[in-house]
């Protein structure tokens, strides 16, 4: 029922977006010389300073995410990539001896404010990670989990998320007649795409990747890239990714770290063609990293 | 010949030549070594069937003639007369473990699972000494605290005391097993769940623990077989009983004790039923282990990659 009406919700909030989308979006087909392209923030970073003990791990970010877009975040091994995933939906506060400074807001509220309802937020901040992380259950029930978490009984509700999100997740044709077998019995890009159903069915409104692609085959990848275009029609993405190729390819804007900096952020397009930054183009073109 | 005492300029070639004399001059040796470390290891591993097959021979040589009907259902005779049966022991062990199961695995888990998720790093340092401890000290000397603890102040030898016991003696064992097999379970796993907004608390008890699921029942199954057969804790607490207990206030017929108790006696019928009964208690042990390997594989199935 609860799902049901934040779904209502989420449908609702997407034609009002959408009816505000066009303008954005012709603006973005023209080569833009704004330092700053992000014309809705979801999420804004300001001053962020992130340290595991004595090391200063994210030095002084400061960057907006644009709503229903997907950002790429790109870098050499070590940089800080994952760990600035993991602050939107608080995953490093699991990690003793970190500390941060700065603020993070998503849709206007610090998410690392003292009131900031940890377990809710990891609701609105789903994430997708490395390895495929399938729990020992059935297809369905991994699917189903987050709703029972929160005390879904209703059977034909469940069923229907459940559906949904194996539709949004291209996995639902391949799975549909095998929904009560193991989810370790699948194949990994599969299983990956059952991960990224099983955070669509809490419902969302950010997605964060870290490098969903790296364990897979092309052929998978190629699935999973796809996706992510299709995703981002209706939630905010941010992929950490080490593959150049793929940021190019799915991202709308890319965000540079080096050693716990963020260099350069930009139009994807503009990143890479002609950066500001020449580090960036060096790390572009492969010359380190 | 070359020979590496000398002090020669070692090229390319000198040196692939010498070691290929080498390899030739081992040869035949590293032959025979291989082969004799392989029989030495079949060896080990055949002398460590010798026992569990010599035991179960002659268990089931000197006991099955006892074993009937009336073995598992008639109570003991008295001095004296034929027949009779171990009725009130068997069921006397399985109601102790029952009350082991009770008190060990409840307290051997809970505490597992806070050593390996919740505790710190020093804190845990101790418990897993003292639980290590506990793991050594004698059985005997559970059974003597047992009595001061659980049967003096009440004034009678009781089933609960004797389970008590029991499950005292598991928990280190549970514990261990737990904090192990849960240590294995892989953090991305943990993250996963985080990350979907599952409370800490069920991630534990929903992905933690079912992935963990096989081997903390084994855990507790290596327990249990463990203290099935224990005979000292139960001496004091237990007592053993040769009628039907009527509450579990009361002393309580266990496997162990008879079998101690007409293994000393001077009668070769006693003798017979004596060995029966360690057939019976092993045989408890075997069973109980196949139906827990039973249920562990049924719910396997959705741990492994088959089917």
């Amino acid at each position: 029922m609860m799902t049901e009406n934040i779904m209502d919700k989420k449908t609702e909030n997407l034609t009002r977006e959408e009816k505000r989308q066009p303008p954005t979006e012709t603006t973005q087909m023209m080569p833009s010389t704004d330092a700053d392209p992000v014309k809705i923030p979801k999420i804004e970073v300001s001053g962020l300073n992130f340290y595991y003990g004595k090391h200063h791990a994210l030095q002084n970010i400061s960057m907006n995410i644009e709503a229903k877009k997907v950002t790429a975040l790109i870098g050499p091994s070590g940089c800080g990539k994952s760990t600035f995933l993991r602050i939107f939906n608080r995953m490093n506060d699991l990690i003793p001896l970190t500390r941060i400074e700065g603020s993070i807001l998503i849709d206007g509220k610090d998410i690392y404010d003292k009131e900031t309802d940890v377990v809710a937020l990891r609701r609105k901040v789903g994430m997708v990670f490395q390895k495929s992380t399938p729990f020992p259950k059935s297809i369905y029930d991994n699917v189903a989990y987050g709703l029972r978490i929160v005390g879904a009984k209703d059977r034909n509700m469940i069923d229907h998320v459940v559906e949904k999100s194996l539709r949004r997740a291209a996995l639902w044709d391949e799975v549909k007649d095998s929904l009560n077998k193991s989810a370790l019995a699948i194949s990994g890009g599969q299983q990956q795409r059952l991960c990224i159903a099983r955070a669509l069915a809490v419902g969302p409104e950010v997605i964060l990747m870290d490098e969903p692609c790296s364990a897979l085959d092309p052929t998978a990848t190629a699935r999973i890239e796809e996706l992510i275009l299709e995703l981002k029609n209706d939630y905010t993405i941010i992929i950490v990714t080490h593959n150049m190729q793929q940021a190019a390819r799915v991202s709308d804007n890319t965000g540079f770290l080096f050693l716990g900096k963020l260099i350069e952020l930009g139009h994807t397009d503009k990143m890479f063609t002609k950066p500001d930054n020449p580090m960036t183009e060096s790390y572009i073109t492969g010359r380190f990293g | 010949m070359v020979s590496p005492t000398k002090a020669i300029v070692w090229n390319e070639s000198q040196t692939s030549g010498y070691l290929a004399q080498l390899f030739q001059r081992t040869r035949q040796k590293r032959h025979w070594v291989d082969k004799i470390i392989v029989y030495l290891l079949t060896a080990c591993s055949v002398l460590v069937l010798l026992p569990l097959l010599s035991i179960l021979t002659h268990l089931v040589s000197q006991g099955i003639s006892a074993i009937n009907v009336d073995f598992f259902t008639k109570l003991p005779k008295p001095v004296g007369e034929h027949g009779g049966g171990m009725a009130n022991a068997i069921v006397g062990t399985l109601i102790l473990l029952g009350i082991a199961m009770g008190v060990g695995v409840p307290i051997g888990l809970g505490a597992g699972i806070y050593l390996s998720e919740y505790a710190n790093h020093r804190f845990a340092m101790v418990i897993r000494f003292v639980n290590d401890v506990m793991n050594g000290i004698p059985s005997i000397v559970y059974g003597i605290f047992t009595y001061v603890v659980f049967v003096l102040p009440f004034k009678s030898f009781s089933a609960i005391s004797g389970g008590a016991a029991l499950g005292i003696m598991m928990i280190p064992i549970v514990t261990r097993t737990t904090e192990e097999f849960i240590r294995l379970v892989p953090n991305t796993l943990r993250e996963a769940g985080l990350a979907l907004g599952v409370p800490r608390w069920r991630v534990i008890t929903d992905i933690v623990l079912q992935t963990a699921k096989g081997g903390i029942i084994t855990g507790i199954m290596v327990a249990l077989a463990r203290v099935a057969g224990e005979t000292a804790p139960l001496l004091f607490t237990a007592f053993g009983n040769r009628f039907w207990h009527s509450s579990l206030m009361e002393p309580i017929a266990a496997l162990s004790l008879q079998i101690f108790s007409y293994a000393i006696s001077p009668f070769d019928d006693w003798h017979r039923q004596a060995w029966a009964g360690a057939l019976v208690l092993i045989a408890i042990v075997f069973i109980v282990n196949i139906l827990a390997q039973y249920f562990v594989r049924r719910q396997a199935r959705l741990l492994s990659p088959k089917k």
